[in-house]
C-alpha cells in the first residue's frame, strides 16, 4: 500500500495539474491555474508531463474495448424475471384492493415509459437545437451514427478530442474551420465537456504523419484540451 | 454539456425506481463501457469483468430508490463498481487472481527497453502505466480517464481528499521512476 502521509513535496497548485487536465476543476480554480502556467514556464512544463500521461491513459483505457452484448441480454433477462415475480406476487393476492394496485402498478410502468422516452427525444432535440444555433447547420452533429451531414465522413483519419470547458461553441467551429476538421461523433458521456470524434484529415494518413497533425492540431491552442488519435 | 447529462442520468435513476425498464436501457447504454473498463482494469479479467458490471447494473435496478443525488450517477456506479470487483478479487484464491491479472496484462506491445530503441515514447509510457501497482492506477483511471474530481475520487475509492492528491503525486512519481528506468528522464520530481 501506499504510505498517505498527507504532505506533498510539491505545491498545491501544481498538484492539481492532473484535475485540471481532466477538467475536473470548478472555473475559478481553472482560472487560477491557467494564469500560472502562463506565468511559470518550468510549470507550463510539467503541465505538457501531466498531457501526456493522460493521452496515454486514455489511449490504454480506449484499447480495452467493450463488454459482450451477453451482458445486457443477462441483465435484462434478470430484470425481466424479477418484474414477472413482482407481478404474480401482486396478481396473487386477492381481492378489488389487489386488483386495483396492480392495476396502478402496470399504468404506472406505462407511464414510467413513455415519460423516459419523451426525456431521451427532448435531450436529444436540446443538444441538436444547441449545436445548430451555434454554428448555423455546420458540419457539428451529435451523431452515435452516419446522419445525412457525417454520411461520407467514415472515410479519413481521426483524433479524440476534448475542448476546452471556457470554449464556446463558436470558438470551436473557427478552430475546426480553420483546420478543415470536422466533428464526426460525441459527445461521448463520462466527464466534463465529453469527448469528441474529430475527422482531422479527409485521407488516410501514416501514424507518424497524424501524431504530427494531431500534436499541430493540439498545440498553441486554447480550444482543444486533449487530443489523441483514434482508428474506433 | 455534462450538466445536463448528469441531471439527465438523475431523471434516469428517478424512472428506474418507478421501474422503468426503458430508463434502465438508456442508463445502461450510457455508462456499460466506462464501467467495464473500469472493473477490467481492477480484476484483469473479461468474463468476471461482465459478470460483475451485470452485477452493478442490477443493483442499480434493485436500489435505485435510495439513490439520493448527493454524487453524480456516473460516481455512484463507479462506487459500486469498485466494492463489488474487490469483493469478488477478495473471494478468488491469490494465485488463480494472479495469473489472471498477469494475463490480462500482457500485451503484444514490445516492453519498455524494446520500444524506446523504436522511440516510441507513447508506447513506453502506455507500458509502464500497466506497471503500476492496481491503486496507483485506479487514481490515475479515475482522473484522466475517468474525470473524476477530488472529492469523486475520494467518494469511490473512501479516502479522504488530501490522500487523493497524495496518492496520485505518488503515482505519478513512481511512474517517473519506471520511465527512468525505461530509459526516459522526465526530469520530474
Amino acid at each position: 500500500m501506499t504510505k498517505s502521509n498527507d504532505k506533498l513535496p510539491i505545491s498545491d497548485l501544481e498538484a492539481m495539474l492532473p484535475w485540471h487536465a481532466a477538467g475536473a476543476l470548478d472555473s475559478h480554480q481553472a482560472e487560477e491555474i491557467e494564469k500560472a502556467l502562463a506565468a511559470d514556464r518550468q510549470l507550463a512544463r510539467r503541465f505538457a508531463m501531466v498531457r501526456e500521461e493522460m493521452t496515454e491513459t486514455i489511449l490504454l483505457n480506449e484499447a480495452l474495448g467493450a463488454p459482450s452484448a451477453r451482458v445486457m441480454e443477462n441483465l435484462f433477462k434478470q430484470i425481466d424475471q424479477e418484474r414477472k415475480t413482482v407481478r404474480s406476487t401482486e396478481s396473487g393476492t386477492s381481492g378489488f384492493g389487489a386488483w386495483f394496485a396492480g392495476l396502478f402498478s402496470q399504468r404506472a410502468f406505462v407511464f414510467a415509459a413513455s415519460a423516459a422516452a419523451i426525456v431521451i427525444l427532448l435531450q436529444a432535440g436540446v443538444i441538436t437545437k444547441f449545436v445548430l444555433e451555434d454554428q448555423g447547420g455546420g458540419p457539428f452533429e451529435t451523431a452515435s451514427a452516419p446522419t445525412n451531414a457525417t454520411r461520407g465522413l467514415e472515410i479519413g483519419s481521426f483524433a479524440l478530442v476534448r475542448f476546452a470547458p471556457q470554449a464556446n461553441m463558436g470558438d470551436i467551429t473557427r478552430y475546426l474551420d480553420s483546420r478543415g476538421a470536422v466533428i464526426v461523433d460525441g459527445p461521448r458521456p463520462g466527464g466534463p465537456g465529453g469527448m469528441y470524434k474529430v475527422r482531422v484529415a479527409d485521407r488516410y494518413l501514416p501514424r507518424t504523419e497524424l501524431d504530427q497533425l494531431i500534436k499541430d492540431f493540439q498545440s498553441g491552442s486554447n480550444v482543444v484540451v486533449f487530443a489523441a488519435p483514434t482508428t474506433e | 454539456m455534462s450538466a445536463n447529462l448528469a441531471a439527465s442520468d438523475e431523471i434516469l435513476i428517478g424512472r428506474i425506481a418507478q421501474g422503468d425498464r426503458l430508463a434502465m436501457q438508456v442508463l445502461f447504454a450510457r455508462h456499460q463501457v466506462r464501467v467495464y473498463r473500469f472493473v477490467l482494469r481492477l480484476v484483469g479479467n473479461q468474463a468476471v469483468a461482465e459478470d460483475l458490471i451485470s452485477e452493478v447494473f442490477l443493483d442499480v435496478w434493485r436500489q435505485a430508490d435510495r439513490f439520493e443525488g448527493r454524487s453524480a450517477v456516473s460516481t455512484w456506479l463507479l462506487a459500486i463498481a469498485r466494492f463489488k470487483a474487490l469483493s469478488a478479487m477478495r473471494r478468488k484464491p491469490e494465485a488463480e487472481l494472479d495469473e489472471e491479472t498477469a494475463g490480462a496484462i500482457e500485451d503484444t506491445s514490445d516492453d519498455p527497453e524494446v520500444a524506446i530503441q523504436k522511440k516510441d515514447k507513447g508506447e513506453v509510457l502506455r507500458k509502464c502505466l500497466q506497471s503500476l501497482s492496481p491503486e496507483h492506477r485506479e487514481v490515475i483511471d479515475l482522473v484522466y480517464y475517468h474525470e473524476k474530481s477530488v472529492e469523486e475520487v475520494a467518494e469511490i475509492v473512501g479516502i479522504p481528499e488530501a490522500t487523493v492528491k497524495t496518492r496520485m503525486f505518488y503515482a505519478r512519481k513512481k511512474l517517473s521512476e519506471l520511465l527512468k528506468a525505461a530509459g526516459i528522464d522526465r526530469g520530474w520530481p
